[in-house]
Order: structure tokens, then sequence, then C-alpha cells
């Protein structure tokens, strides 16, 4: 009822009942949750409501950059020459390291002519910066500022100069979503680097990850490496992943618990290095490409 | 001067748009990029409130409904999170409106400290019936916020309705 009382109240023209609308709104929405988490049919709705959205987005965006920018102009001259040293210094060793790199590279293709394998794949990427950390509570993503107009698609790999960050779930026209390994619904192949035991991690929501269904004298101990082991086609083999940080062994049950941290500065913003999309190798005996597979890609448990 | 109904002042009829206008700076405030810092209040859940509250015939489930989708794309949750949230959210405002507004102001705010938790509530269980991790309970705090912010948002949202006092001995009111 209008509580200031200028109109006359509308008796009859009040549409369908509080309760009915309320049924009704429920159940779309319902069908909407359902739909977005089961069959992830939704995405041009997304797509469209972010791009009209986009404007307003960066609107708000200013003051956070304004403040950034404020505190740049007021950084002492004789830290950034400090800062300038150290990365000139970095970024020589880097190239000893590149230079080196490349030739072994080399050196492996032709030994692997030689013996006739699969080629290794050489990697592309694209800079990226982690703009903000997404609001939702409920998982760990971060947005990356390119997106479908640079070329980003779901599935590819996001690494920072240490090792694997997560992986582009959904690409709208200048931003892109990055699932964090540390989201609870992230999963992702490894294998040990010691012994080259093959699992795979899954993150626990809580900033950590854990490597499940081992057995209890599983060989693996504390301080070990985890590097991804290349298995799904989405990432690419070798890059590191995690450390082993505690491994709960109790008889009582079947599985150890093991806990690891991550090696890559996933919870740090700055920039980060998007891996191109992986053509994955043919099966034996089964020549018929699977495209729709690997474009997805996404190693998430449904 | 309290704009409640116990009060014996007369507001204005609220303009559409300073409506849309209030919607709309929420949904900007919304936008800033916090990450997960807890207490940062749901602008648009609180708007809402407010105008579900204060006219409920105008504000109801249909705007609830159609910003609900928009937070969920922007704060990349999973479509009909915020929408179901927000359709309970405004059914409840619109039911108890009747009620509230007789209330003094931080007995109100107790009222939507109420209706801002069962949203939350709402969405956490949205959202861990599929699995996705518990945010923690630090994450509620920002109804708690958003509470705090419902005595200087009911004089902000109700000034352009406020009339300037006039004392005239002729007239009862």
């Amino acid at each position: 009822m209008s509580v200031t009382g200028h109109a006359p109240p509308p008796f009859f023209k009040r549409g369908p009942a509080p309760l009915v609308r309320l049924f009704f709104f429920v159940l779309v929405s319902i069908v909407l949750l359902v739909a977005d988490l089961r069959f992830h049919t939704l995405e041009w709705a997304r797509l469209t409501i972010a791009t009209i959205m986009w404007p307003l987005q960066r609107a708000a965006w200013l003051p956070i950059h304004v403040v950034d920018d404020i505190g740049y102009y007021f950084i002492r001259q004789s830290e950034l020459q400090a800062e300038n040293t150290a990365l000139r210094q970095e970024r020589i060793e880097a190239t000893r390291l590149l230079l080196r790199q490349r030739h072994l590279e080399d050196e492996s293709q032709r030994l692997r002519a030689l013996l006739d394998m699969r080629m290794h794949q050489p990697v592309n990427g694209q800079i990226a910066e982690i703009i903000y950390a997404a609001r939702d509570a409920f998982s760990r993503r971060v947005i990356i500022d390119k997106g479908l107009q640079q070329g980003i698609q779901a599935g590819q790999a996001v690494v920072d100069e240490r090792g694997v960050i997560g992986q582009v779930i959904r690409s709208f026209p200048l931003t892109a979503e990055v699932s964090l390994l540390t989201d609870k619904q992230q999963a992702i192949p490894i294998q040990v680097q010691r012994n080259g035991l093959r699992s795979v991690l899954s993150g626990t929501g809580s900033g950590r990850l854990e490597l499940r269904f081992l057995s209890n004298n599983t060989d693996v101990q504390v301080g070990d490496i985890l590097v991804t082991s290349g298995l799904d086609g989405v990432y690419l083999a070798g890059l590191p992943v995690a450390k082993v940080s505690r491994i709960d062994r109790d008889n009582a049950y079947a599985f150890a618990r093991i806990f690891c941290d991550p090696i890559a500065g996933i919870e740090h913003h700055g920039l980060v290095l998007i891996l191109e999309l992986r053509t994955p190798l043919p099966i034996p005996g089964n020549e018929v490409l699977m495209p729709e597979k690997s474009q997805r890609g996404n190693k998430e448990k449904r | 001067m309290q704009p409640t109904h116990s009060s014996r002042r007369i507001l204005l009829p609220v303009k559409n748009w300073f409506i849309a206008l209030s919607f709309c700076l929420a949904l900007l405030l919304n936008l800033i990029p916090f990450g997960n810092l807890p207490g940062v209040p749901d602008w648009v859940a609180l708007v809402l409130t407010f105008w579900c509250l204060h006219q409920p015939l105008k504000v109801g489930m249909t705007t609830g409904f159609i910003f609900g989708l928009v937070m969920d794309v922007v704060n990349a949750s999973v479509m009909g999170q915020h929408a179901l949230a927000y359709v309970f959210l405004a059914f409840a405002a619109a039911g108890l409106s009747r009620r509230v507004l007789w209330f003094p102001l931080m007995q109100q705010a107790l009222h939507v400290l109420l209706l801002l938790l069962g949203a939350q509530l709402i969405m956490v269980f949205a959202r861990m019936s599929s699995g996705a991790q518990f945010p923690g309970f630090a994450w509620f705090f920002s109804s708690v916020t958003a509470t705090l912010l419902w005595y200087p948002l009911t004089y902000l949202l109700l000034a352009p309705q406020f009339r300037p006092e006039e004392k005239d001995v002729h007239r009862p009111i």
C-alpha cells in the first residue's frame, strides 16, 4: 500500500499473488542454477550480461586505479633504482638459462626425431595481468585483463614465473576468469618429480592442495616437488605445481592424507602467462581426433 | 522527525528515476573489486531491502530477480544464486513492510539484519548443495556492516521525499 496515499489504492491491478510470484521466480532460479552447474548451457547469457555491464564495471575500477597511481607516484626514486638493478640482474641470469634452454630444446627435438617419437610442442603464451579476485566467496577465481579479443579460450593453462596457477574457465570480450588450483572444484594431473609417481592433485578451498586416494605405503615424502604429468592434454609436462608439506599416515584409514602447498604465488596478484591450448596426441588405434573434449578441456569434477 | 510510520511527517511521493539511480549506484559500489575482504556490504541487497520495505508496490521480486542475475554474472558466481536469494529477500521484505516501518530505526535495522542473513544462508545452501567450499563465518559479517548502514541509508534515500518544513497554524499537519 502506498505510504503517502496519493494514488488510489490499486486493488484490482496487482498481478498474481505474492506467493505465486515467489514460486515462479524460485522455480526459474533453480532451473538456472541446475542449468549452469550441471549442463553449462548459460554461457551465452553470461556473455551478454557481462558485455552490457562492462562500462559500469570499468567505471567501478577507476577509484582503485587512482589509488594505485597515487601510490606509484610516491614511490621513492631510490627504491625504483634498486628494483631496476635487481630486475636487470635477474634478466641477465634468465637470458643465460634461456639461451641454454633453446640449445637443449633443439637438441631434444633432434634426438626425438632420431628416435621417431612425437615432437614436444613449443610453448607459446600471452602475458596478462590479474586485475582482481572475483568476489564470489564460494570459489577461488581471479579475473585477468585478456579475453576473447586477444584469443583467450576456456581451458588454457595459466602459469607465473614459479609454477602453475590455474586454468582459464571462462572468457569474456576483454577479460577472462581463471580458476585457481586452490579452488575446491579444480584438479590437476601431476607426478612426483623424485620417482615419477602419477596422481591427481585437487584443491581444498582453503589455500592448500591435497593428494587424494594414495595408499598409506605410497612413496611420497615431505618436501617432494610435484610437477604436471602432461597426461591430460591441457597442461604441459614438467611445470612445477606444489610441494608436499604434511603427510598424515593413519592405519585406521586406507588412504594417507597428503597436503601440499602451491609453489606459484597463487594468492598474489601480478603478471601471469597464459599458455596456448595444447592439441592432444591422437590415441593409438583411434585416429579420429576428439576436438570437443579437448576444447572444453576442463579438469573440473562435474 | 523519524522516517517511520509513527512519525507525523508526511513524505512526498517517490520518483521512479531516483529508485533506478539508487540501484545503479548500489551496483557500481558492488562492482568495486574488494576481492574476498570480509565485511564489505552487499549494496544491492541493502537497497533492494530498503525499497521493498518502503515501496512494496514499485519494487518487488521482479527487480530482485533481475539484479540477482546481474550480480551473478559480475560476481563470477553460479547463475541463479543471487537471483534466488534476492527473490526470497524481496518477498520477505515486502511481507514485513507493513510491520517493520512502525518501529524506530534501530529496531528496523535488526529486522534488516535477519533478512540479509537469511539471504546469505540461502546462497550458502544453494552453493554447498552443489559441492562448493564453505566461505567461512567471516563472510556473514558483511550483513552486519550492511545493517550498521541502515540508519544513514534511510535518511539518504528518503531525503528527496522530505518536504521543507513550513509551520502553518491553520493546518493540522
